[in-house]
């Protein structure tokens, strides 16, 4: 899927130079907003954090109803900085999170790094299978129903919009309910092993592959529409070879370009799915920070996902740049 | 991120494909008149059904839904309960009906909030200059990266869990992406030909604005919002689910999928049939939104 189609007679200094076109410079474009994202990112957490009621230094010790004596109150102010003006506070944050030092959590008398380091690698992992797997399902219902006539294309439109309409949590207790209390074939929790992992990555894929779905159907209608899969066609192509090697790639373009977005829901996804599946990870540590409002665990878990997000949506635009069959026309900009 | 994928996110049509290619020309389905199709009939008549249990729940469901029966508890579905009975023996079905009126209730209001911010900023981006449009962006793209319930969640860590936190939480998080679309639509609109003749025209700035732009933009605010009740539905049964939205005594619907989980081994009909509605009012609303995107467009 790298090279694009008109490279064929082009030579390697061409290449490279289209290349470093297409990616150079809106590359460098995105690592500096991606930093500027981040940095705003950790600025709005830090004064919406400033806006929870009641006193910081009450919550470290046991939250409101506990018995703190003054004196307490003062080490643990002085231990967390909160003594400090606010604008010493926002600095000294900034300069630990540059530095990676996600501080320490109220609840669990722990580092939030290596806490969110811990977890982030389960829910990583759930996160690119469910991708994969929506990807799968949402090429072949695609696949499958166009070029078929009114009927399956009605089908395959029509549960693309159910899948994309079912909660995560509605979907992960019916799965739960029919493999494994009814058929008993999969574990109800998430255990460690491959079994354990099917209904998570289940819950998640299917309602993204409805999405991904509806917006591969309709590119993959309008290029099956387009001149160069006409002429294709006239060049003696056949119907498999039209659709795989001409058509499919402008119709994984948007779709490619959504990897991002995907990303992101994923992570939001995960919230419900590992706290029905009792699967530890990223999800779970944010939900449970919430509940319990530990400030420091929710912006750490906070700041990593805007961190993956970012990536992912540089990646995915990269990606998309790369699959698109069409010549880039300006030097610099790229093609949009 | 480019403009395309939230576009093709918030705005994916896959069922126009469809319509274009069965509407041939002269035929009743193609003009802006056109002959509601099958599930079209089908969402109209769920939406009513949904509206009538919001406004009227005893019309559907004459029971009283908070009344326990502890000989009947965790019956089955079956004749007299059809959707089963809970752990106190009340009647899911009466409960479910009941539940409309809340989940409805919170679903559009966060969208109302959601479209009305995204309205605001979308309409200052696209107005105010390059120098705010380039602010509102990158405060835009900074939003963007608290994916999905994510921005949620930080808002109900600062003001508490609740059924107000969760519709304010929902409708702040789907916000950004409504500006995006309204501000992409606006310099659209700004572009078109009927704009730069009503400027050759001589108007003034403020009256073309006024009177040509932001018509155009917000129009299709109707169809944004009938697509996005469904998703804030779901956001929100997602919040009361994870404890943190409306409160379990509460029939709404994603805090009675919560109160069936745990049991889910023995009496599924608890969590299965709440969810099922989510579900059919987010469908619904999908097919309803569509619909008057079709009409819109052809009108």
């Amino acid at each position: 899927m790298a090279e694009p189609l008109t490279d064929a007679r082009s030579t390697g200094g061409q290449r490279v130079r289209r290349l470093g076109a297409r990616i150079g410079w809106p590359l460098t474009r995105r690592i500096g907003g991606a930093v500027f994202v981040l940095w705003a990112v950790a600025t709005l957490t830090f004064f919406a954090v400033r806006l929870i009621p009641g006193d910081p230094a009450q919550a470290i010790l046991g939250g409101p109803g506990s018995q703190t004596s003054p004196e307490a109150l003062a080490a643990v102010r002085a231990e967390y900085g909160l003594d400090q003006p606010v604008i010493v506070q926002y600095l000294a944050q900034l300069g630990r999170l540059a530095t990676g030092d996600l501080g320490r959590s109220y609840a669990l008398n722990m580092d939030v790094g290596p806490l969110v380091l811990s977890q982030l690698g389960g829910t990583l992992l759930l996160a690119v299978l469910a991708l994969t797997v929506a990807w799968i399902l949402a090429l072949g219902l695609a696949t499958w129903s166009t070029g078929r006539g009114r009927v399956a294309r009605r089908i395959g439109s029509g549960l693309e919009i159910v899948a994309a309409a079912l909660p995560h949590f509605w979907l992960a207790t019916t799965l739960i309910v029919v493999a494994s209390v009814w058929w008993g074939i999969l574990p109800p929790i998430s255990t460690a092993d491959a079994r354990g992992l099917v209904l998570p990555v289940l819950t998640l894929a299917i309602p993204l592959a409805g999405f991904l779905g509806q917006v591969m159907r309709e590119s993959l209608t309008t290029a099956l529409e387009s001149p160069f899969v006409l002429s294709a066609r006239a060049r003696g192509e056949g119907e498999r070879g039209v659709l795989w090697r001409h058509a499919l790639r402008h119709a994984a373009l948007p779709a490619i370009g959504l990897s991002g977005w995907a990303f992101g829901s994923l992570i939001s996804g995960a919230v419900v799915v590992e706290t029905v599946f009792a699967r530890p990870g990223l999800g779970r540590t944010l939900l449970n920070a919430v509940t319990v409002r530990d400030v420091p665990v929710v912006i750490g878990v906070v700041m990593v996902v805007a961190l993956a997000y970012i990536l992912m949506t540089i990646l995915s635009d990269l990606a998309s740049r790369l699959a698109d069959p069409r010549p880039t026309t300006s030097t610099a900009g790229g093609a949009q | 991120m480019s403009e395309l994928e939230i576009t093709a996110a918030a705005s994916a049509r896959p069922g126009d494909q469809d319509d274009q290619q069965d509407g041939r020309p002269g035929s009743p389905s193609s003009g802006p008149r056109a002959r509601p199709s099958v599930v079209e009939i089908a969402a109209g008549l769920l939406a009513l059904f949904l509206l009538v249990a919001a406004i009227a729940p005893r019309l559907l469901a004459p029971g009283d839904p908070l009344a326990i029966d502890p000989l009947s508890a965790f019956g089955a579905p079956s004749w007299s309960h059809w959707f089963g009975t809970d752990e106190s023996g009340r009647d899911i079905y009466t409960r479910v009906i009941d539940g409309a009126r809340d989940s409805l209730v919170i679903g559009v209001s966060a969208t109302l909030i959601g479209l009305g911010l995204g309205a605001v900023l979308g309409t200052v981006a696209g107005t105010l200059g390059t120098a705010v449009d380039f602010t509102v962006n990158r405060f835009l793209e900074v939003l963007f990266a608290f994916p999905g319930l994510l921005l949620a969640l930080l808002f109900i860590l600062v003001f508490g869990p609740g059924a107000g936190s969760a519709i304010v939480a929902v409708g702040l998080s789907t916000a950004p992406g409504y500006a995006r679309i309204i501000r992409a639509q606006l310099l659209r609109v700004r572009s078109s030909a009927f704009v730069e003749a009503a400027t050759v025209q001589g108007l003034g700035r403020g009256r073309i604005l006024a009177r040509h732009i932001l018509p155009n933009t917000l129009a299709p605010l109707l169809v944004l919002g009938t697509l996005g009740v469904g998703q804030a539905i779901v956001w929100a049964a997602a919040l009361s689910y994870l404890g943190l939205g409306a409160q379990p005594p509460a029939a709404e619907w994603g805090a009675m999928l919560a109160a069936g989980r745990t049991y889910i081994t023995s009496a599924w009909w608890m969590s299965f049939f709440p969810g099922l509605f989510i579900v059919l009012t987010a469908v619904c609303a999908t097919a309803l939104g569509r619909a008057i995107e079709r009409r819109m467009r052809h009108a």
